[in-house]
Order: structure tokens, then sequence, then C-alpha cells
């Protein structure tokens, strides 16, 4: 399940965002929701930076979103130099968190800002799956 | 206030450590003091060892006061701004604030930011090969989207800076460039191009600075410079809100203003970070120097050409030409604006009577998290 020959390695999941990385195993992409203050919390922790409860739980994400903004790397050492060029985004979800992420599936020239997007998962190491987005076909 | 800029740009028969000692003295030199003089040290995470203590142990300083905030390449901007604050709550007379890299040579290479293993953000944002040029080309992207800026326009800074480099023998590329050889570079992050970016150098530099009192019995008012204001922020990834259309120059700009008592367009030179010809123009915007969305035809008009231009910037070439020791271009910012406030520039870059200066400086990632310092520095009184 790779959509993309980019590199990937071990991810170190914590007490706080364990679950994260096991859903994206399984094909899902969570994001943390302050049920005090109803804030979408990115990245995961155990606490809302909004209001400082640590209320929170998991939501299921669309996993759907647009192209904020990017860049298109064309130089790079060691393990990405192979993968040159890659495009690293940050991609606006739904649910309004701008993430870092990269864009594949596309051809890097044609990435656009604003671009409508949707989460692939990537097999990493050790049965852990990276989030990547891929343009959401018409 | 003393200053000292390393003269070289590539340093292989030095430690690091020794680097900070020169700088260290060539600042206390230029101040008329001793390190038995110095009774605060700063320092920053360029440092090696235990920070502060291994460093004052080395230099031979008894400090009563260390501060070792570590902003990047902003952090020495705020040191200053805390040294005047502590001097003038009474707690040190000299503070030494010290700078030193050596990435030509074996130092710490310009990474990507936020690569710390155990930073909670880490494993959301190292898995995507986010570099610096990579983070920063991401702002100058959405720039470019929302007001029209243009790579032809971001090279007009590295223009400027190029055409005060070439009147500074030690500066890293001293060779005049147009905007043509700027968007004519390889590009090395879209829209980025590697004449985009700034110089890899060794180096250093240090700064003093000393209470009333003590400049006073130095009576070398020719040589003194005063810090008139300081403001520092930081702009982080804001639970996922990040805004790449500005720094948090905008929020460390006002509060350096209102302590001098002065308006952006009383500043006759200014030192503006330029990690990246975008790190300069977003600074301008937030800073006031012109309107947010306004900086691409702001810098065109040839605004930051000195000495003649609206707000000649960075006349010793910036990071863009001159220098960036150890990926940190916050102390040449200071060391240049105190040059333009004692007449001592190049003559072909001098301001003609320079009064008012900023300084500005810019740490961390711009599409991650970020800090801000700005230094406002006139005639001593």
């Amino acid at each position: 399940m790779s959509a993309s020959d980019l590199p990937t390695r071990a991810i170190v999941a914590t007490v706080e965002t364990q679950d994260f990385w096991d859903a994206t195993a399984e094909g899902r992409f969570l994001l943390r929701r302050c049920n005090t203050c109803e804030a979408v919390i990115w990245y995961p922790r155990s606490h809302c930076p909004i209001c400082m409860s640590t209320d929170v739980s998991w939501i299921d994400a669309a996993g759907t979103g647009v192209v904020y903004s990017f860049s298109i790397t064309r130089a790079a050492s060691g393990t990405w130099k192979g993968a040159l060029p890659y495009v690293l985004a940050l991609v606006e979800l739904d649910e309004g968190p701008r993430i870092l992420t990269n864009i594949v599936g596309i051809d890097v020239d044609d990435v656009r800002i604003g671009m409508a997007v949707k989460v692939v998962f990537e097999d990493a190491i050790e049965g852990s799956a990276l989030y990547r987005f891929a343009p959401v076909t018409t | 206030m003393g200053a000292f800029e390393h003269p070289l740009r590539y340093i292989p028969d030095r430690t690091l450590a020794q680097v900070h000692a020169e700088v260290a003295v060539g600042a206390l030199r230029d101040a008329g003091l001793s390190i038995r003089d110095v009774d605060a040290y700063f320092c920053a995470g360029d440092a090696p060892g235990f920070g502060a203590l291994s460093m004052a142990d080395y230099l031979g300083i008894d400090a009563r006061l260390t501060d070792t905030t570590e902003t990047g390449g902003s952090s020495y901007l705020a040191h200053v701004g805390h040294a005047v604050d502590a001097i003038a709550a009474g707690h040190c007379h000299v503070a030494l604030v010290t700078l030193a890299g050596k990435p030509r040579t074996g130092g710490s290479q310009p990474g990507g930011s936020g690569n710390f293993g155990d930073a909670p953000e880490a494993n959301f944002e190292n898995h995507w090969g986010g570099s610096v040029p990579g983070y920063y080309a991401m702002a100058a992207a959405r720039h470019m989207h929302q007001y029209g800026t243009t790579s032809a326009q971001l090279a007009a800074i590295k223009v400027a800076a190029s055409s005060h480099a070439q009147h500074n023998p030690n500066a890293f590329l001293p060779k005049l460039v147009t905007v043509e050889e700027v968007l004519a570079s390889p590009l090395v992050a879209d829209p980025l191009h590697r004449l985009d970016c700034c110089v890899i150098t060794d180096g250093g530099g240090a700064v003093v600075v000393v209470s009333p009192e003590v400049a006073r019995t130095l009576n070398r008012p020719e040589r003194a410079v005063a810090v008139l204001g300081h403001g520092e922020a930081i702009r982080h990834s804001s639970n996922g809100r990040i805004d790449l259309t500005h720094t948090a120059a905008l929020w460390s700009g006002p509060p350096a203003f209102d302590q001098a008592g002065v308006t952006p367009s009383d500043i006759q030179y200014a030192s503006i970070y330029d990690s990246f010809t975008i790190t300069v123009l977003l600074t301008l915007e937030d800073l006031g120097f012109c309107a947010k969305g306004e900086g691409g035809r702001f810098v065109e008009s040839g605004a930051l050409e000195a000495p003649n231009g609206v707000l000649p910037f960075n006349t010793d070439g910036g990071g863009l030409c001159n220098n960036h020791p150890g990926n940190r271009g916050g102390m040449t910012k200071i060391i240049e604006a105190v040059r333009q406030v004692r007449g001592d520039a190049h003559p072909a870059v001098q301001v003609p009577d320079c009064e008012l200066a900023l300084a500005h400086g810019t740490g961390g990632s711009l599409a991650t998290r970020t800090g801000a310092s700005t230094l406002i520095l006139g005639r001593s009184s």
C-alpha cells in the first residue's frame, strides 16, 4: 500500500501518539479534539493547547484537504537524495489544521496551491504507516 | 557597546571554543575593556559543551549572570535586549555575547530545523524530507500565491546585498550579481534558487553591552552606541493554523519601536535577517517598512540599496553574500548596525549621518516555529 517510493523510516510512537500511529497502520487518520472547547488539535497531544483541558478524544478525520503551500526539493543529501525531486507541503485538512506532509502520485511540476488532496497511507518500518497526500481524482 | 566580526569565513585550524575566544577578545578590545571586566555572559546553542558554564570557564569570566536564550539565529539580538534589562536592574555592568560556528570545517551542518528526536512534534515533521530551504520555500510559494510576488522581486534582494558585498574585502561572495543570474542559478527548493540562499561560513562575532556608568568611564562617545529599543517574540505552528505569510517580526517590532519612541520611517539603516531572500521580504512587511503584500514592489524599487535607497540594508553584504557564521546570522546583523551608527561602514555604503539603525534576527524555521528579535540602535547622547 504505497503511492510513492519516498523514503520511510521507523516511527517512534509515544504514550501520547500510540493510538494515532496504530490507526494509520489500519488506514485511518485520527485527530485529537478537545471536549471542553471543541478545538481540533494538531499535532496530536494529550492536552488542548487552546484551553489546557486534558479532556481530549480521538475523532476520525475526513482525510481530505487542500494544498496550503508546497515546495519542490531539488537538492538534498543522504536518504532523500535518491528521491529527488519531491514535494514537501502543508496540507490544510477539512477540519482546519495545516499539516506537514508530502504530495505524491502526481508529477511534481503539476502540484498547485489550492489543489484538492486526500490522504494515502504508506508502509513504514515494523508495521507502522506514514500519511502522505495525493490528488483527489475526479 | 563593543562589536567584533571574525574576519575569516573558513577556519579549519581552530576549535569552536577558540573562535568564541577570538571574537570575545575582539569585541572587548573594541570596547576598551578586558575579560576581567565582564560580569555577565550570554551564548546560544552554537556554544560547545555546557553552554555558558563551559564557555565562561574556558574564557575566564567570573559571571554573576548568564543567559542562554536559544531562538536560533535571532538569539543574539535577544541576548542584547536581555543584557540591557539586566544592566538597568543592576544585575551586571559589562555583558559579553559570543557566537561562533564551523559548518565548513566539521561543525554542525545546516540541517532540517526541528529534527530533534525527542521533540513532541518530531514524528509529525521528520518524515517528509524537510530541509531549511524547503521550509522557507513554502513561505515564498504562499506569498507568491497570495500577493503575486515574483522570483525576480526576490532576486532584487540578493542583487542589493551583492552590490554592498563588493565593497567588503572579507565577504564570502564579493561579486556583484544580476537578477538574471539569480534566476539562472539552480533551483534548490522551488521557488528558491541557489542564489536566494545565504552563504555557509565558518566564523563568529561578539558584542559587549555596558552600563551607562561604564560607558562614561570609557569616555569614547564617538564609539558608543545606545540600545534604544528591543522586542522579541516567537511564532509557532499555532495548533496547526500556521500562517506562512508573516514571521514573528510582526510582534517583535512594535515593542522595539515603542520603547525607542520612533517609527519605521525614522530608521535610516536596517540590518534584516537574510537566511533567504524571502526572509527579508516578509520581515520588511512585518516590521512596517511597507504594507503586507507590498514587499515585492518595495524591494524591486531599489529601496534596499545603500547609500541612497529608502532603506539601505545589510551594507556588509549580509548573510546572502558576506557571512552567516554557524548558520546563524543574528550577530552580524547587530555588528553592521553598530558600524553604521558609528560611521564605520565602508564609505561606499555608509549611510550619511546615520543616527538611527535597526537590527533584526529571525531564527528557526518559518514553516514550523520561528523566533524574532528586533533592536533599535542609535547614537549615544
